[in-house]
């Protein structure tokens, strides 16, 4: 058992309901779902295995694979996509050589779209590491990720 | 006790029934593909649809779900009825286009070609109804599976895509699946269930020596209701 | 500045008390700087602006002289960092961190204003001191909104010294849940998440459902893409809501209440565990509030990053820890709702105007908007618009309005083509059509929706057909996946439209389209399905000619779907600086020699966009 595990389950109570919230927790200490947290959580909260898989595929925010040092949210929403935020995804995945929803194989960078983060007067908008980057180009793509160590 | 009017008759209905309830009851015949009698009705497929009259509105409805009041008037043939059926059984078939219930299905509705263009066809036997992840929790009681992912990915799988601890191998998801989806086999001792990565020894019966059950599930069946340890060594047939 | 409360106020006597101490302490001639710290702002780096001011002051030993106040959204997002300075309402937009020690020197310490801080009226040309002189803010009616300029968004107290729960204690002390349901129902307010139903009636059917336990949930899950109005609302001033779902509490019966948040804003959340957690200390929360027998507990839950738990069923099912997949609605949510218990779900702004109503009477609310549609409407104003922002007018106001005499018109001198509201439930709207006033049924009528407050502007760049293809891909990825029609609709509705994007459409798949959207209307299970061909719907209806050019012409008039579009060099316009050449990634252009025009090889060309967006000249263009 592990004991950051146990204590996330008892901030929440252990309560069904809080089930998201709980692997928000987890993610947010581990950087993605281990299986066995999930196992843990399963056993300890009592609710079956497959209940808490399914919840971990469902919701976007949840990866079951370790993400990159850096996430990158692009965001793809309306007033982004109609100020080119894909051109600037399109960039992006060329530039790390992945496609969106992959990390580098140097575990550096974890490429993933948002839909809206509320940016949308300095779109298209692009996150990284939770600062803000706005009137992204295709042209600046490259000096952005230069800044990443 | 409520009368409501299916097709032109008017039918009794207990307070609490679904309309697909009653119509099954007096014979008339609607198409369902995830709904089975054991199961909570679920509302996946939309085959089941009908057109109701309440006042002066009409709507289409799942007759699965949708539970009868005083004075509700159903159709289940009408036009708008057939058409929106027709277009879903074509989903259906440019996903499962060479799965034997599907197209027979489909050519019940007059569909001859797929209206999908040829290469954007797939050969895929699931149409995610479900029933075999509600079986398993609502009928068994291991949850062993679930439908993961979402969206277009949707399906049934065990946790992690790994051999799914949590089954007993009932074979209760073999045999509710519409559509044949599940693959289990029972060579010599051992019963296969590919499709969630798992084998099981099968027991096999003191009197016939047939291998008739896994053993697993007969343990888990056994302690759930309390039977002694031999009650299983004997096959039902020679009991 | 924050009150020791020893005690939770027990009384609507120590709340008024409170206020009144409060309010004392706020008029006084202390300058303030109230500084926009929102969500939208942060790109532009108000958090260093906002460490500059905190420095500057120090420095000059005016930290205790001078108010500097923190706070959500202003409104004109695109100008920002915006900063306002009291006494005078003075306005200054994109301000740096360098122009600080100026503005604390001159403008706080002197009065003097500082002219290139200014905003300019693109009409006259001429700079506008005075926020209320702002021609962006001219035609709104900031009801609720406004506020955030008011309040730092993490004080109770800011919020309490403007009047905040003193429709709270009238509620609770002074109405029955009777006469509170009877006053939002005459107020005509309905709900503001995107299908507007009466909330009054919403209300009244939960408050008569059977059952002991009942719940009131907020539903800040705004998921449509362009939309973030209801982000700056909760951010800005998340006891506005609290106060409101309090009443509604009280109103239909409930003791437990649940706010759900996106998982994609984490300011909204952090700001409203902060409100929650300081109206328990201030007893707004909890036990016996302000002494009126009434207990009531917030729960926070965040989204998973799921459109689809926008869905009121969906919603639910994510707060009993399950997957957000919807159900049937034949029996409805305000009977048999969260753990099958009678529950009211209402939008974020819904819930902010309850406070409003309650304050000033049914009456007064229902002298905004039309007749079927009552009271203000936030609406995240973005896309190919000069004045982007978070904008709050009433009811009635035609859409010319809001796109030109608040939005300012179209950037880059282009041509509007189309506005989008709804999100990817609604539709676009034409040129013809900008007369039409926003009100729901009008709206509706024309084949779109209010939404949720999404509006975003569209020019001669924007391609209607890509347009149409970005929503169904969106709700595609967002579909839950659980009925037929919209899982595997959808997708081949976005498959049809690849084709068309690729020049390989037909008119056969027009009339395809529009039978598959008649199914997915009919058959789906819940409102992502059925109202996923209203995009598809609409641009067919008003803007045919692209279908049209696409399918019989092979041509995209906007010059965006790649397939059909080809990069070439103006060689008039093109000075030979070679930065394209540089930037290509396929080296598809080759450089000639100064003063001459670089050469492009169309066949290595992968139409990236690099080189237009380079190019200072305008020598690349599009056909």
């Amino acid at each position: 058992m592990n004991e950051k595990v146990t204590a996330i389950i008892n901030k929440y109570s252990s309560d069904r309901g809080q089930l998201v919230s709980i692997l928000q927790d987890i993610q947010a200490e581990y950087r993605y779902l281990p299986k066995d947290a999930l196992l843990q959580v399963s056993e300890t909260m009592g609710i079956p295995a497959s209940r808490v898989y399914d919840v971990a595929t469902f919701f976007k925010a949840f990866s079951l694979k370790p993400r990159g040092k850096y996430v990158i949210d692009v965001c793809l929403g309306t007033a982004c996509h109609v100020r080119g935020g894909n051109r600037v995804l399109e960039t992006m995945e060329r530039c790390l050589a992945i496609e969106r929803g992959q990390t580098t194989k140097d575990g550096k960078f974890t490429l993933e779209t948002v839909n809206c983060m509320g940016c949308c007067a300095v779109g298209p908008a692009v996150k990284i590491d939770g600062d803000y980057y706005g009137h992204m180009s295709t042209d600046k793509v490259d000096g952005l990720l230069a800044k990443f160590e | 006790m409520v009368t409501i009017n299916i097709d032109g008759r008017d039918l009794q209905a207990q307070e609490g029934q679904t309309i697909l309830q009653v119509a099954t009851e007096n014979g008339i015949d609607i198409p369902t593909l995830c709904h089975h009698e054991a199961i909570e009705p679920y509302g996946a497929c939309r085959l089941c649809i009908v057109e109701i009259t309440r006042g002066r509105r009409t709507r289409i409805v799942t007759s699965c779900l949708y539970p009868v009041e005083e004075g509700l008037k159903v159709q289940t043939n009408s036009l708008r009825v057939m058409q929106n059926r027709k277009m879903l059984v074509e989903l259906l078939l440019a996903r499962c286009s060479k799965n034997k219930v599907i197209r027979e299905l489909a050519s019940q509705l007059g569909i001859e070609q797929p209206i999908i263009k040829p290469e954007f066809l797939e050969e895929e036997d699931c149409m995610v109804c479900g029933l075999c992840v509600r079986a398993c929790e609502q009928v068994v009681g291991a949850s062993a599976i679930s439908l993961v992912n979402r969206g277009i990915t949707k399906e049934p799988a065990s946790p992690f895509l790994e051999p799914a601890r949590d089954c007993i191998g009932c074979g209760s998801c073999f045999y509710i699946c519409p559509t044949n989806a599940i693959k289990m086999e029972d060579k010599g001792d051992i019963r296969y269930i590919y499709n969630w990565k798992v084998e099981f020894k099968l027991k096999k019966c003191k009197v016939c020596g047939n291998y008739w059950a896994p053993e697993k599930q007969l343990e888990y069946i056994r302690k759930k209701w309390n039977l002694p340890d031999d009650f299983f060594d004997i096959c039902p047939t020679c009991k | 500045m924050t009150t020791k409360l020893l005690n939770k106020l027990s009384s609507r006597q120590d709340l008024e008390a409170l206020r009144k101490e409060l309010v004392r302490k706020r008029k006084t001639d202390k300058p303030t700087i109230s500084l926009c710290n929102g969500t939208a702002c942060r790109p532009y780096g108000c958090l260093q602006l906002t460490e500059a001011f905190k420095q500057g002051l120090e420095v000059r030993g005016l930290t205790a002289k001078v108010e500097l106040r923190v706070t959500g959204c202003h409104g004109l997002c695109e100008k920002g960092p915006i900063v306002v300075i009291q006494p005078g309402d003075i306005f200054y937009q994109q301000v740096k961190s360098d122009d600080v020690p100026e503005i604390l020197s001159e403008t706080v310490a002197k009065g003097n204003v500082i002219d290139r801080l200014l905003h300019t009226d693109p009409a006259t040309g001429r700079k506008v001191v005075h926020r209320n002189e702002v021609p962006f803010y001219l035609k709104q009616q900031r009801n609720i909104l406004g506020n955030n300029v008011e309040i730092n968004f993490n004080k109770i107290e800011d919020y309490i010294s403007i009047g905040g729960y003193a429709a709270l204690a009238r509620a609770l002390l002074e109405m029955t849940p009777e006469k509170i349901i009877e006053e939002i129902k005459s107020s005509g307010l309905r709900g503001r998440g995107g299908a507007g139903f009466p909330t009054g009636a919403k209300w009244e059917s939960c408050r008569h459902a059977p059952g002991d336990i009942k719940y009131v949930i907020v539903n800040a899950d705004e998921g449509d893409p362009g939309a973030y109005a209801n982000e700056g609302l909760l951010s800005g001033n998340p006891h506005s809501v609290l106060e409101g779902l309090i009443i509604g509490a009280f109103a239909v019966g409930a003791n437990q209440g649940y706010v759900y948040v996106r998982n994609e804003y984490p300011l909204a959340l952090a700001n409203m565990v902060t409100a929650i957690d300081q109206a328990e200390r201030f007893g707004f929360l909890g036990d016996n509030i302000l002494g009126s027998g009434f207990n009531f507990n917030v729960r926070i839950n965040r989204g998973g990053g799921a459109f689809v738990c926008g869905e009121s069923t969906a919603l639910m099912a994510s707060l009993e820890g399950k997957v957000g997949e919807p159900r049937a609605k034949y029996v409805h949510t305000v009977e048999k709702g969260l753990w099958n218990r009678p529950s009211d779900l209402n939008n974020v702004e819904t819930w902010a105007n309850v406070p409003l109503i309650i304050n000033k009477g049914a009456d007064s609310y229902r002298t905004l908007g039309t007749d079927g549609s009552k009271g203000t409407k936030i609406f995240s104003l973005v896309g190919k618009i000069n004045n982007t922002g978070l904008v709050e007018v009433p009811m009635g106001i035609t859409l010319r309005e809001i796109i030109y005499d608040i939005g300012g018109g179209i950037r880059d001198g282009k041509k509007f083509k189309a506005i989008q509201t709804g999100g990817p439930s609604g539709g676009c709207l034409p040129e013809s059509l900008l007369d039409l006033p926003v009100d729901f049924d009008e709206l509706s009528k024309a084949g779109s929706m209010m939404g949720s407050g999404g509006m975003i502007v569209m020019d001669e760049t924007t391609c209607m057909v890509d347009i149409a293809r970005y929503f169904l891909s969106f709700l595609e990825e967002e579909s839950c996946g659980k009925c037929l029609p919209c899982r595997e609709g959808i997708k081949r509705m976005r498959q049809v439209f690849d084709e068309i994007t690729a020049g390989r459409g037909s008119e056969k798949d027009l009339e395809f389209l529009e039978q598959l959207s008649l199914t997915l209307v009919d058959s789906s299970l819940c409102g992502l399905g059925q109202t996923a061909p209203n995009p598809v719907l609409t641009t067919l209806r008003y803007f045919k000619d692209e279908y049209e050019a696409h399918i019989k012409e092979k041509r995209c008039p906007a010059g965006v779907c790649k397939a059909l579009t080809h990069y070439y060099v103006i060689e008039e316009k093109c000075p030979g600086c070679g930065i394209c050449v540089r930037e290509c990634p396929q080296e598809a252009i080759t450089f000639m020699g100064k003063k001459k025009p670089v050469m492009m090889d169309e066949s290595k060309c992968i139409k990236c966009g690099i080189c237009c967006d380079v190019c200072k000249m305008g020598a690349i263009g599009k056909r």
